[in-house]
């Protein structure tokens, strides 16, 4: 069986990352399980953690009054869940939930936030895994916003 | 000029199928044998009497010769009257004109495919060609990103192919709600996520143009030579056969020398405004 600080070293997330800062964060790490349709986290809860998918499905999705909600996007295997936890005030901007069943790395947010605060270089680490994929969902936005595959009125 | 590519003939619709609320499949005559036939990513200009003239995308098997098939979204005053053609009705055919997908010369490759919205359309012929030809090709995925799970055209058609072991079929939407469980984001995003072989991949892009070029950049970045990638491009074509110029994309005529063009081509001019 594997420890955390394997699983966590093996995660996309925290792969390559020295040995030294890798045992740093395990201490802040352990393996949480989400049925599906459970809740990872709800919108304007406390951004306590920071989840690294392991296997699995979470949809983020924002509650529309008098609709369902909607989804608008699907993380899986090797993705991070959560980047609120990084920023004041820590709270979650829209709520998490597992599609299927999920394992992930639930990183406890004080902990990993202290470790970087104390640790600059480690903190700097952290910032250039999280960075490009903040990067690219922004992105995946634009996109999204600009409803591509709407129809345009042809110069017919 | 001959008078003959200019000329449309009356053809009768054979059959119209609802894909999406206003997404209208219409097989029709083939018309004249001379026409000669059609290869996957060709168009033919549909002519509505009395109204007006559209290019349209074979989305048909284009080994079936005595007929045609063409996906229409209705949105503009032709493609409104062409959706609404009912079987035995008349239309005005011209074509095939243009040029298509590379499918001879992807032979041996792998090909990764990818599709948005109804840039499927153009693509499906594409999908028959290979799957016909199966043995000829390595490993096929075909990505299709849409709006929403309603959105999605050809859905049963994509289900039997993904039932198929040697065909991979990744969806995904912009948004959906909470039955939907498939994936949710954008079509770019999933290159990274295929572990593909970039060097040995051909690939096929049709869509909404942003979306090629976020397409483009991630098939870049996975490490897909420009020249081995190649885009279905979408402009107003008017004769067909590169006279007019209403179609012109810099030095390129897209009904004449596209509609699908290999990227190293039309590189310059995807991010320019206003072409």
């Amino acid at each position: 069986m594997k420890d955390i600080a394997q699983i966590v070293g093996e995660h996309p997330f925290f792969q390559g990352l020295e040995s030294d800062f890798c045992n740093l964060v395990c201490g802040c790490a352990r393996n949480v399980r989400f049925n599906p349709g459970e809740y990872l986290f709800h919108e304007g809860g406390d951004a306590n953690h920071m989840f690294l998918i392991r296997y699995g499905q979470v949809a983020l999705e924002v509650a529309v009054p008098g609709k369902p909600a909607v989804s608008f996007q699907t993380l899986h295997d090797g993705d991070l869940v959560g980047v609120s936890w990084i920023l004041p005030p820590y709270h979650w901007a829209y709520d998490a939930r597992a599609i299927t069943l999920t394992r992930a790395i639930a990183m406890d947010a004080h902990c990993l936030r202290k470790k970087c605060d104390d640790d600059p270089v480690l903190g700097y680490e952290v910032l250039k895994r999280l960075l490009p994929i903040l990067t690219s969902r922004l992105h995946a936005t634009q996109m999204q916003i600009l409803d591509v595959y709407g129809a345009p009125e042809p110069p017919e | 000029m001959s008078d003959d590519l200019m000329v449309p003939e009356p053809v009768r619709v054979l059959s119209r199928q609802q894909e999406l609320e206003t997404t209208w499949t219409l097989e029709l005559e083939a018309g004249q044998a001379s026409r000669g036939p059609c290869l996957p990513g060709q168009f033919n200009m549909l002519y509505v009497f009395g109204v007006g003239e559209v290019p349209i995308s074979v989305s048909g098997d284009t080994v079936q010769s005595e007929t045609l098939v063409h996906t229409v979204r209705a949105v503009g005053p032709v493609s409104r009257k062409l959706a609404a053609l009912k079987p035995m009705e008349i239309v005005g055919l011209r074509g095939p004109f243009g040029v298509g997908w590379p499918m001879t010369q992807s032979e041996g490759s792998d090909l990764l495919i990818v599709a948005g919205g109804l840039g499927l359309a153009p693509l499906r012929s594409a999908v028959y060609h290979v799957l016909r030809n199966r043995e000829k090709y390595g490993r096929i995925i075909l990505l299709y990103g849409t709006r929403s799970p309603n959105d999605i055209l050809y859905s049963p058609q994509l289900e039997e192919w993904n039932q198929r072991p040697d065909f991979e079929v990744h969806i995904t939407v912009d948004h959906a709600d909470s039955d939907w469980q498939g994936m949710i984001g954008v079509v770019p995003a999933l290159v990274p996520t295929l572990g593909f072989d970039p060097e040995d991949t051909v690939a096929m892009v049709c869509g909404p143009e942003i979306m090629m070029r976020f397409t483009v950049n991630a098939l870049r970045d996975a490490g897909v030579e420009d020249e081995a990638i190649f885009l279905s491009m979408e402009r107003n074509m008017k004769c067909a056969l590169g006279h007019c110029g209403h179609c012109q994309f810099g030095a390129t005529f897209v009904c004449k020398d596209g509609p699908v063009l290999p990227f190293d081509r039309v590189r310059g001019l995807l991010s320019l405004k206003e072409f």
